[in-house]
């Protein structure tokens, strides 16, 4: 166990060895809450609420599903890819320790740096322009902590199962790219899973996207009651299980075929 | 004694995709593809004991990195058995590479950016070594490879002989009783391979470390290993003392003649008609070669004409150096040793 946490605080370190990435990441996010806020007004006009959020409900819903993607969201995939194909993972496998459990100790260690160097402080800059309205309800608190831990795994195992894929196509720029849109879309950061229409909805219920983003923001909305929410946080947990098949399946597979690539 | 490595018919085949010519062909590929089995590695077979340094040669392609993948549990093999360190090294990969240390010469195995020592302290604990061990052994690595003022610095401010030194430490680190170099010292210079050979020499001795290296530079060869193990084409066609194959395979001499005044090759081939000489002229260094049998009268016949008959600038008497006995070797494909 100690070297993945050394593996997180070695993350920690080079995060702090690219701090533009940091301030510009830090811009990014503001803008894309501030662009969301306004379009959500608009939209909004003089209304009371929309699909049952109303429009303190909705900027909220916009500020906490982006402060939590600065969390649960990593390169992992793209990494794993460029370590395949320039044959870095060679490396890789000739260290004791599982290359999947530690590429999810990486980007976890960069998630715990984004939470605290950029999520918190976001979030009070953001309290302070924005009418949001935080509850100061430790259980919800709770909740939502333990629900983004959660959308953290389910994210980085589709990252993984993602990275994989490139043992096979030896390219997958693109498939990483539409991974990356997909989620976004269906995982309630976008547009919360409600406003969908109810056939889309029914089948969303099936994915694992809406664990990533829409299940931790609803919670810290209020926007689920608490059963609502150990509900959906069980579901949660089940994708997270439900998820280790194909990825040792696959890793299974890709190690017997293993080429590595240039020597 | 235990044999540190034991190989027996490994095999390791590849598929070798080839594009067909045209549009057509191009859609074709979309649905089918051609390719062809090719073995990389062909049921070779080989034994290393413990506290050997081995020296594995051959040309590019001709599959020494594939056995070093396999030997080191990153390549499945296609058949044939391996045991290295007493295990399979694909069946217990995490439990085995805990018994190893690997050098790839063309890549790094530390963290690009971030100071060398952070990448130690990580693999300390990968590894699991204790600080006294760690202590013990690392800081004499550390002194005999000087990498001392190095350790502050991130892994992509440092040159490649830097870089090297540090990626030796670094396969050291759980001080292995295996040590897999793949091309070590290319691009290195002189200093820096010396420093590296005198160390490695030092680690053999000292913990009995078994070696296997593989490189292209013949001299870390000559400077390290007892015995070599050339392969052509995935298979293996010589093992066995380097010593041997230079005494059955060098069996011819050279001399090197410069003249003062100006001569031509007719010239000299006339003056030592009857005798077995091979004359070339290498226009370049200006130089008369002249290739004969290693018989020791013969020799002094040979320069007593030439110097009777021409004003000599320099002589040399070359032995066919190690590197032209691998270059016919690879030339022809195979050894024929005796």
């Amino acid at each position: 166990m100690d070297k993945y946490l050394e593996m997180i605080r070695v993350r920690f370190l080079m995060m702090l060895a690219y701090r533009t990435n940091y301030y510009t990441g830090i811009l990014i996010y503001s803008i894309n809450i501030g662009a969301y806020y306004f379009l959500w007004t608009a939209i909004y006009g003089g209304k009371e609420e929309i699909q049952g959020l109303s429009v303190v409900q909705m900027t909220t819903y916009v500020a906490i599903s982006w402060m939590a993607r600065a969390f649960y969201f990593n390169n992992i995939d793209r990494e794993m890819a460029m370590e395949i194909m320039e044959g870095k993972v060679a490396v890789e496998l000739i260290r004791p320790y599982n290359y999947l459990g530690m590429k999810t100790m990486q980007g976890l260690g960069e998630g715990i740096f984004r939470l605290f160097f950029f999520s918190l402080p976001g979030l009070v800059i953001v309290y302070f322009i924005f009418p949001i309205r935080f509850t100061w309800d430790l259980g919800v608190w709770g909740l939502f902590a333990l629900s983004i831990l959660l959308s953290f795994f389910i994210n980085t195992q589709l990252n993984l199962l993602t990275g994989i894929t490139t043992f096979f196509l030896y390219n997958n720029a693109g498939l990483i790219r539409a991974k990356r849109v997909i989620i976004d879309l269906f995982s309630g950061l976008l547009l919360p899973i409600s406003f969908f229409p109810g056939w889309v909805q029914s089948i969303m219920k099936f994915l694992p996207f809406q664990g990533i983003s829409y299940v931790p923001s609803m919670i810290f909305t209020q926007g689920f009651t608490t059963q609502e929410a150990w509900a959906a946080i069980g579901q949660q947990f089940i994708w997270v299980i439900v998820l280790i098949i194909p990825i040792q399946l696959l890793w299974h597979i890709a190690k017997k075929q293993l080429v590595i690539q240039g020597g | 004694m235990k044999n540190a490595i034991e190989v027996n018919n490994l095999r390791k085949e590849f598929k070798a995709y080839s594009s067909r010519s045209g549009l057509k062909g191009a859609f074709r590929d979309l649905f089918t593809r051609n390719y062809k089995v090719v073995p990389a590695v062909n049921d070779i077979s080989f034994s290393v004991k413990q506290g050997e340094m081995v020296g594995y040669i051959g040309e590019n392609g001709a599959g020494k990195s594939t056995t070093i993948k396999m030997l080191t549990g990153i390549l499945t093999p296609t058949s044939g058995q391996i045991t290295v360190n007493g295990m399979n090294p694909h069946k217990e990969r995490e439990r085995f590479v805990q018994t190893i240390g690997v050098v790839f010469g063309q890549r790094s195995q530390l963290w690009w950016d971030i100071a060398v020592q952070e990448s130690f302290r990580l693999l300390k604990k990968v590894y699991k070594v204790t600080d006294e061990q760690y202590d013990d052994h690392m800081q004499h690595v550390i002194k005999t490879l000087d990498i001392e003022p190095l350790l502050d610095k991130p892994v992509r401010k440092l040159s490649l002989g830097q870089r090297m030194r540090c990626e030796l430490a670094a396969a050291l680190i759980h001080n292995p009783p295996l040590l897999f170099l793949d091309e070590p010292t290319i691009g290195l210079d002189v200093l820096v391979k010396l420093k590296i050979r005198e160390f490695l020499k030092e680690i053999n001795e000292k913990y009995n470390t078994t070696i296997l290296l593989t490189t292209h530079d013949l001299s870390d060869i000559e400077a390290l290993c007892d015995r070599v193990i050339m392969l052509d084409a995935g298979k293996v066609i010589y093992d066995g003392a380097l010593n041997d194959l230079k005494e059955n395979l060098a069996d011819g001499k050279e001399l090197h003649f410069q003249f003062l005044e100006k001569v031509d090759l007719p010239a000299v081939k006339k003056v030592t008609g009857g005798l077995p000489v091979k004359w070339d002229y290498d226009e370049k260094e200006q130089v008369f070669i002249a290739n004969l049998d290693n018989d020791d009268l013969l020799i002094s016949q040979v320069i007593a004409t030439v110097v009777a008959a021409f004003k000599i600038k320099d002589i040399k008497i070359n032995e066919t150096s190690t590197e032209e006995i691998i270059r016919n070797i690879y030339e022809k494909g195979a050894v024929e040793v005796g």
